[in-house]
């Protein structure tokens, strides 16, 4: 009650009145009718706003996906753009239903601070950019470098333990936003810029020029990044986590946003996948269809891919480790049955 | 007739309770402390839930966890194996450093550049006038970014460098000089300048002493500036200079990424410190520079006028008559302005400069996710430092205040 | 006989010595009266030399005008297509191409017209508000005050938000609390009628319903999320409702701090030491990581609006010093006649104290919208795009990539602040003589 007459003071005294939350994300999200998705501030091709603030992205198309197998309709979500520190808090008060903001997992965020990874959509790794001209080929040849990164996240620890490690000097800037770190390795205040792989990519899009600059082979951590939920809501942890299993086993099968339709009459296989077959959706607290919907609306996983980040696009990524299992990569997702 | 009187005067000073101003106010005071009792309690409850709920630890455990991340700017000794209460002692040292060298800076830029708005050169003047006119109406953040994101492209970049004397030399990592290396024996010279301001503060007793029973001046300035710097130079030299100066090391041979000034050699002054310097004092000397054009301007020119008549000096008038008495103006919003300068400082945020916001308040922040206790320490330290400094102004305010009879 | 030794005309005036008058005359007594006039002239000169040339030729003389893409502002030689050992300056067709972000963020294209509206409106009735010789002040502030912020919010927001039930149950509380109030009051002091304060209190009332049926209307227009919200408009927003609405609890926290009740007292020196004390950027960060923690479950905050929430507290302290200021400009006697015409403590303050001292202070409320526009800018560091933030985002667009783009996003943004803040400085200026005028001998 008291809870309540707080509320009810303080939502009332600025206009504004929230939701009383209830037990179920995944019945909170059917009401209000959308899916709230916390990304980042804009990272090409993991969620990035265009001019008319269209979200688009690795990380964004989770989302989508998300609200295609709950409405049937992937453009029912909201995007809220976090910086690094405001991200768990905002999921954990409930602001946000998914964070899906290329955030690592790692022990401590799955454990102590209440949260659940709900799969990897994308395995990265540390990387460093350096200039051309420095004549570097190897991170180990980086020993009294100036580096630029970001504060509150991984990276900012790892180039920690790697340059102890090797016993190499190294200065460290550290910046709150990462569009503050690129202009200041751009001004030439670091040799290096290290951040996840994947971000070096995206971020050198940004550079003055971006022919000068190399990424060095070495990848210092294992990044694995992917869509976090707030411990202790099965149902919605289930939902997102068989999302991105959704893609990636459609990519396996072969299902693609083009062939769906024909694959309704495919293999037993198919068929358990896009809901002609069982009662997963049911199951999961959708519709039998939401695979469907998922692949129809946002695609497999190699669709969401190659638009995003794949070779054709600006960044440029090969594979690499986020290949399927059976084509030399990582990517697995237990079977659909 | 009379006790009528009276009897209805004592009626009327019986009112009821409800019309007596005090057990009103102590109702309305009552109820305000159980609004204020029940909010704060609702507050704490919340937090106490959610954090339970959400899992988040609490506490001021963290405090020793190792904080396994690199700092550039270090005042004490500091590792990544250092801990994150070691991260917080960092994080405000360097945040007293620059609000401490800004004060320095922005009160010697402020008090110049207001007497000069008032000077009778026109063309000081207006300089004075379009630079407090132009800083004072631009966002100190985007002065900061100016400093940092601008002036870092004009300036020599990490393999060249640019010298003063060959002594002072300033590239795109900072400025880098010679670092002063006490030897065995320095301490005599620090005790030295102690025992030479002690003995100054006794020489200016002393000659106020003479002055008001002999009328006898006595140049007190010459003799403790001989006492502070003469004494302690002249025992530095007896001593065999125990000083000596690490020059910083600049490579220009070998591989690229080497080449440059090398990291802990010589004494580095950071970037990103002096751009918040620069932005810090800047800003806020155009503030202070109004405060002193205000307090010169409120001292009455009838008081220059009878100094003039009674054949004072005027170095000696502007010394002995106007500052003091400006002073007293001057002083109170002076304390503001310093205290506005300290709190700026945490804009250091944005140019990693690693002040108590900035690596305490992020960096660990987001390490931990235990934003109740890190806020409320950093608060905390700000609002010490807010008290600690009025008390010291509203001290130095008392002695310089006008003596009344 | 007249001894003529005595003239009987007025010799001819000489003219001044050359030195005193006309431009040498100035020139002398302005620029050299003195040795150390003369060196500081020349220190003058120097500096202006230093510093003017350059600004004139980056801003104006070597700027690029014209152009398409980033490409235009740079030299051949770094793959652009000025020629090369042109001296590039300033890049203003990058400014041009972002003008409209700047102004509305990423604001929906179609949409925009009602930021025009808001922002149209909020002009007209500001103006003749400041000009102090135009009536129906009174009017004018109600409507400022009391109308138009709903009508923003509408506006930008789109309307139709969710009143809870809890909103109508706080109405519901509020309202049993004021007729409580007038019963016990009318019943007590005999100070107020029953009906008249019930007429009041019922004012309130269908005034804050009216407010809440307005505010959860659909009129049928876009939701607008925050998150687009962005440059001059949310620099604005943020700036105006932090001054507007810290206006009356910066009121509430002076008198509370002149109060005679210790406990009032000490609250609001506690509470207005506290917010003075701390950094914004603290309190910025402090609405973004740990408001959500003292919420009860369930209910959250727009991002935008936790900002503002820490934003108005702040400023309700700087507030609340402004206004004890002219609290005490007024002289004893106005509260002693006050009290001997047997006024009621707050129609004491809203009839005598307040409308002569709130008069006083109008330049101080100006300096201090002054120092919170500038503070604004401080929002983009947790993540709200404001005129500085939305500037330096656009830095990283490779299309307009070249080296002068952020000095010139940077000019861009001083001079608009600038503008802004000097023009609210002279207006402050120009209140404060007219203020005096009467008090001057």
């Amino acid at each position: 009650m008291k809870y309540k007459l707080l509320s009810v003071a303080l939502g009332a005294a600025i206009g504004f009145t929230a939701s009383a939350a209830t037990a179920g994300t995944l019945d909170d999200v059917k009401k209000k009718g959308f899916v709230q998705c916390g990304v980042s501030q804009g990272l090409s091709g993991f969620s990035n706003p265009d001019a008319k603030g269209n979200w688009s992205g690795l990380d964004v198309d989770v989302c989508r996906a998300v609200a295609a197998a709950v409405f049937g309709d992937d453009k029912k979500v909201k995007y809220t753009p976090l910086s690094a520190k405001e991200r768990f808090t905002a999921l954990q008060s409930g602001e946000i239903d998914i964070l899906s903001r290329n955030t690592t997992w790692t022990a401590t965020r799955d454990t102590a601070l209440g949260l659940n990874f709900a799969g990897v959509n994308y395995y990265d790794g540390q990387g460093f950019m350096v200039r051309k001209d420095l004549g570097v080929s190897s991170a180990l040849e980086l020993n009294g470098a100036s580096v630029c990164t970001n504060t509150g996240t991984t990276t900012e620890l790892n180039v920690a333990d790697y340059f102890r490690e090797n016993k190499m000097k190294y200065e460290v800037i550290a910046f709150e936003k990462a569009d503050e770190v690129i202009q200041a390795y751009d001004a030439g205040r670091c040799d290096v810029f290290t951040t996840d792989a994947s971000g070096l990519y995206a971020q050198r899009l940004k550079l003055q020029d971006a022919s000068k600059h190399i990424v060095l082979p070495e990848i210092i951590s294992k990044e694995p990044l992917g869509p976090v939920v707030r411990q202790g809501d099965d149902q919605w942890f289930n939902l997102v986590k068989w999302t991105v299993f959704a893609m990636v086993n459609a990519e396996e099968m072969g299902v693609t946003s083009a062939n769906v339709d024909s694959k309704k009459a495919g293999s037993p296989a198919d068929k358990r996948l896009l809901g002609v077959e069982g009662n997963f959706g049911k199951n999961l607290g959708v519709g039998n269809d939401w695979a469907y919907n998922i692949v129809k609306l946002v695609g497999n996983y190699a669709e969401s891919f190659n638009r995003n980040v794949g070779p054709d696009t600006p960044l440029g990524i090969a594979r690499g480790v986020n290949a399927l299992w059976s084509k030399g990569g990582i990517q697995y997702a237990p079977p659909i049955r | 007739m009379s006790s009528d009187i009276s009897d209805k005067a004592d009626d009327s000073s019986k009112v009821s309770i409800w019309n007596d101003p005090k057990a009103r106010g102590i109702f309305f005071q009552v109820i305000l402390v159980a609004v204020i009792a029940y909010l704060v309690w609702a507050l704490v409850d919340n937090t106490i839930r959610n954090l339970e709920a959400r899992k988040i630890a609490s506490g001021f455990g963290f405090l020793d966890t190792t904080a396994s991340f690199g700092i550039n700017q270090v005042l004490i000794n500091y590792t990544e194996a250092s801990s994150y209460g070691a991260v917080f002692i960092v994080g405000l040292l360097n945040t007293l450093l620059v609000a401490g060298v800004g004060i320095l800076f922005a009160t010697i830029i402020g008090f110049s550049v207001g007497i000069m708005r008032l000077s009778k050169n026109w063309v000081v003047a207006k300089i004075a006038t379009v630079y407090i006119e132009v800083l004072r109406n631009i966002p100190l953040l985007l002065q900061i970014f100016f400093w940092y994101f601008a002036v870092l492209r004009a300036v020599p970049d990490k393999r060249s460098k640019a010298s003063l004397f060959d002594t002072f030399n300033i590239n795109v990592t900072g400025i880098w000089m010679p670092k002063p290396l006490p030897q065995d024996g320095f301490n005599i010279v620090v005790i030295a300048v102690l025992i030479g301001i002690v003995l100054a503060f006794i020489v200016k007793k002393w000659a106020k002493k003479r002055q008001a029973a002999t009328g006898q001046q006595f140049p007190v300035i010459w003799a403790s500036l001989g006492l502070i710097v003469g004494l302690p130079f002249v025992i530095y030299l007896i001593s065999g200079s125990p000083l000596e100066w690490a020059y910083p090391e600049f490579r220009e041979t070998g591989s690229r990424l080497r080449m440059g000034f090398q990291l802990g050699t010589g004494l580095q002054i950071i970037p990103e410190f002096l751009a918040l310097l620069f932005a810090l004092s800047l800003y806020t000397a155009t503030f202070i520079a109004e405060i002193v054009r205000a307090g010169i301007l409120a001292v009455s020119y009838g008081q220059t006028e009878a100094a003039s008549a009674l054949g004072i000096k005027n170095s000696h008038t502007l010394r002995l008559i106007i500052i003091p008495q400006a002073m007293r103006v001057i002083i109170p919003p002076l304390t503001s302005q310093y205290l506005n300068l300290t709190k700026n400082s945490s804009l250091a945020v944005a140019i990693a400069y690693p002040d108590l916001v900035s690596v305490f308040a992020g960096t660990v922040l987001n390490q931990t996710g235990q934003a109740v206790e890190i806020i409320m320490m950093t608060m905390g330290v700000y609002l010490t430092i807010s008290i600690v400094t009025s008390i010291f102004m509203n001290w130095y305010n008392a002695t310089m205040a006008l003596v009344e009879r | 006989m007249v001894q003529n030794y005595v003239r009987t005309k007025m010799s001819p005036d000489m003219a001044p010595p050359a030195t005193e008058t006309g431009i040498i005359g100035w020139v002398m007594k302005n620029l050299l009266s003195s040795w150390l006039s003369v060196v500081l002239t020349v220190f003058g000169a120097y500096v202006i030399y230093l510093i003017v040339p350059g600004v004139v030729e980056f801003a104006i003389v070597n700027a690029i005008w014209v152009g398409k893409d980033g490409l235009d502002c740079r030299s051949i030689a770094d793959g652009g297509r000025v020629q090369d050992g042109q001296a590039i300056g300033a890049c203003w067709p990058y400014v041009q191409a972002y003008f409209s972000q700047f102004i509305y963020g990423r604001y929906p294209l179609e949409e925009r017209w009602r930021v025009d509206i808001a922002m149209f409106v909020g002009v007209v009735s500001l103006i003749p508000l400041l000009i102090p010789t135009i009536p129906y002040k009174r009017e004018n502030a109600i409507f400022l005050l009391g109308v138009y912020p709903f009508l923003v919010t509408i506006l930008l927001t789109g309307g139709n938000i969710g009143i809870g039930n809890g909103a109508w149950g706080f109405l519901a509380i509020l309202m049993v609390l004021g007729v409580g109030f007038v019963v016990f009051q009318a019943k007590t002091t005999q100070s107020i009628q029953i009906s008249s304060g019930l007429k009041i209190v019922a004012a309130i009332g269908v005034a804050i319903a009216i407010v809440y049926l307005a505010l959860g209307f659909d009129y049928g227009m876009l939701d607008v999320e925050t998150p687009l919200w962005g440059g001059l408009l949310v620099t604005l927003v943020v700036a105006i409702t932090g001054i507007v609405a810290s206006f009356p609890i910066g009121i509430i926290l002076a008198l509370g701090r002149r109060s005679e009740m210790p406990v009032a007292r000490l609250v609001s020196v506690i509470f207005i030491e506290f917010w003075r004390g701390v950094p914004l950027i603290t309190v910025l960060f402090m609405s973004s990581v740990m408001l959500p923690l003292f919420l009860p479950e369930g209910v959250q905050f727009d991002k935008l609006l936790r900002v503002l929430i820490g934003v108005t507290l702040f400023s309700a302290a700087y507030m609340a010093e402004t206004v004890r200021g002219g609290l005490q400009a007024i002289s004893r006697g106005q509260y002693e006649g006050a009290m001997a015409l047997g006024l009621s403590f707050w129609q004491m303050m809203g009839l005598i104290i307040l409308p002569q001292a709130l008069k006083l202070v109008i330049p101080g409320i100006v300096n201090a919208f002054i120092g919170l526009f500038k503070d604004t800018t401080l929002v983009l560091i947790v993540g709200l795009f404001d005129l500085l933030g939305q500037v330096q985002a656009s830095f990283t667009d490779p299309v307009w990539s070249s080296p002068a783009t952020s000095h010139t996003g940077y000019l861009f943004a001083a001079m608009v602040f600038w503008v802004f803040c000097f023009g609210m400085s002279r207006y402050s200026i120009f209140m404060e003589n007219l203020l005096h005028r009467g008090h001057k001998r």
